[in-house]
């Protein structure tokens, strides 16, 4: 029963939704290497609570490899190695410890990828399954938590006359909100998506841009994308990531009009490399 | 700087600026056959000038449908962000600019027939070269992306307002001695509220150059000098 306790206990509840600049996990001196290979070279970097933000960069500097490691997703390969802290507020605990079991922060921790990948079960089967792994069983509780994820991902006024139908009769694009419903039902504390439109069509886009929006003022939310528009358009903080080290970060206004350094600025406006 | 790797993009930025250097060279052209015709109560260069004020409200529209396009097109981001919007501004107080320089000779026009002693015109004379040169250096100052230059123009509109001041009064003293004058004087007075009023769309247009090159805009106050707006004849009279 410890596992669920994040799910019911969050401990900043009480503070009002807006003008929060806490920090919700801080990165330091963050150094990550795939056996010899170093990946990411000495990460700093703050994800404010209930902000959107965004990790941009072009491909092979670090951006996703730095997500994966918000959730452990690294420990599944071995020589993978983490050094530094990934510090997860307001507990103050390093998640990428040793001493912490991976499960235990993908419990808290909730990720969306690239392809939208449901459960052969039915939708409400999926959705629920993160509240069923946490022990979480009352119908009445588990209806109304699938419904609430269902609303926040957009797609319950599409789904709610077939809930028991599969997840595989859904289009892309609403198999990739399903998913982050799933991710969103057992409430997590931050939200992991790796590119999560780049499968999908504009209007399928727009449609998850626009639940990024909605659910981006109560939920923590870290984005990796190759869609600078899109991290221009939905997220409230950006970072620029080159090479392994992240180069800038910034409120995304300031990025996107006036970025400081001069690779930011290369990247951004279509003058790289 | 690292060009485009799109090459159409670079240059469609290229000849955005292209298009504002000649809507610039313009409107340096016209002012000064406007001021030309005043001075030599030339109606024929008059007309001229008022009929190329045509040419920059044309180069205004396709500087603005470009910008349009552009941003629809290539979502435009930091600098080239910057690029754009600068050129729509600039585009702006060009067009302004060719508005005044207009207004001025359609007064040469007006006055043509009218005599005037020459000294009358020595002041506007000032004036109209102070606004050239001020025009030339902030569209270089655009073309090099050079701030401190555009600064220097920003600081120096300071002397346009000076000379506007004395005009002025000298315009006044002018009135005060034969009412015949009237009419001539009043036309004078409005070109040279037109020759300020070009010198506040290039310290704009200076502002606009500051924040391309920097990305915040320029927040210093500007010393300013002219203070025919809470000026009385009064002062005249009693002398």
């Amino acid at each position: 029963m410890d596992m669920i306790a994040p799910l019911n206990a969050r401990a900043d509840q009480a503070r009002p939704m807006t003008e929060s600049k806490a920090i919700r996990a801080e990165v330091r001196n963050l150094d990550f290497f795939y056996g010899n290979n170093q990946a990411l070279k000495n990460i700093n970097l703050p994800i404010i609570d209930r902000q959107v933000t965004a990790l941009i960069g072009p491909s092979g500097c670090g951006k996703s490899t730095l997500l994966r490691c918000f959730n452990r997703m690294h420990d599944l390969y071995p020589g993978n190695r983490y050094e530094g802290e990934i510090r997860l507020m307001p507990e103050n605990i390093n998640i990428i410890s040793r001493d912490i079991d991976p499960m235990y922060v993908r419990l808290r921790i909730g990720m969306v990828f690239q392809k939208p990948n449901p459960f052969p079960k039915s939708i409400y089967e999926n959705v629920a399954a993160g509240l069923w792994v946490r022990g979480i069983r009352r119908k009445s509780l588990v209806d109304e938590r699938v419904e609430l994820a269902l609303t926040q991902a957009a797609l319950w006024n599409e789904v709610k006359d077939r809930l028991k139908r599969s997840a595989y009769d859904l289009s892309g694009g609403q198999q990739q909100r399903l998913c982050i419903a799933r991710a969103l039902a057992p409430d997590p504390e931050i939200l992991l998506l790796d590119e999560p439109t780049s499968a999908l069509d504009p209007i399928a886009t727009a449609k998850i841009e626009e639940l990024i929006d909605e659910i981006g003022s109560s939920v923590t939310v870290v984005i990796v994308t190759h869609n600078m528009q899109q991290a221009a358009r939905i997220s409230n903080y950006t970072g620029f990531m080159h090479l392994g080290s992240l180069v800038e970060y910034n409120d995304t206004a300031h990025i996107f009009t006036n970025p400081s350094d001069q690779r930011t600025q290369d990247y951004i406006t279509g003058r790289f490399g | 700087m690292t060009e485009h790797t799109v090459k159409a993009y670079e240059g469609e930025l290229t000849l955005l600026d292209k298009k504002i250097a000649q809507m610039g060279g313009l409107a340096e052209n016209i002012l000064g056959q406007a001021f030309d015709a005043l001075e030599r109560r030339d109606p024929g260069l008059a007309e001229v000038a008022v009929q190329s004020d045509k040419a920059i409200d044309t180069l205004e529209r396709e500087i603005e449908d470009m910008a349009i396009s552009m941003i629809a097109r290539r979502q435009p981001m930091a600098n080239d962000l910057r690029h754009i919007m600068a050129a729509l501004h600039i585009t702006r107080d060009l067009e302004r600019i060719g508005d005044h320089a207009k207004n001025i000779a359609k007064r040469a026009l007006a006055i043509a027939s009218e005599q005037y002693p020459k000294p009358l015109m020595s002041g506007l004379r000032h004036m109209v070269e102070r606004a050239l040169r001020q025009l030339k250096d902030v569209l270089d100052a655009y073309a090099e992306r050079n701030a401190d230059m555009a600064v220097a123009v920003w600081r120096a509109d300071e002397q346009i307002d000076a000379m506007y001041n004395s005009v002025f009064r000298e315009l006044l003293t002018y009135m005060m001695e034969d009412p015949r004058n009237i009419g001539l004087c009043t036309h004078l007075l409005f070109g040279a509220k037109n020759l300020e009023r070009i010198g506040d769309h290039t310290t704009n247009i200076a502002e606009t150059v500051y924040y391309l090159v920097h990305g915040v805009p320029l927040t210093d106050d500007r010393p300013k000098s002219d203070n025919t707006s809470s000026t009385l004849i009064s002062g005249e009279r009693g002398s």
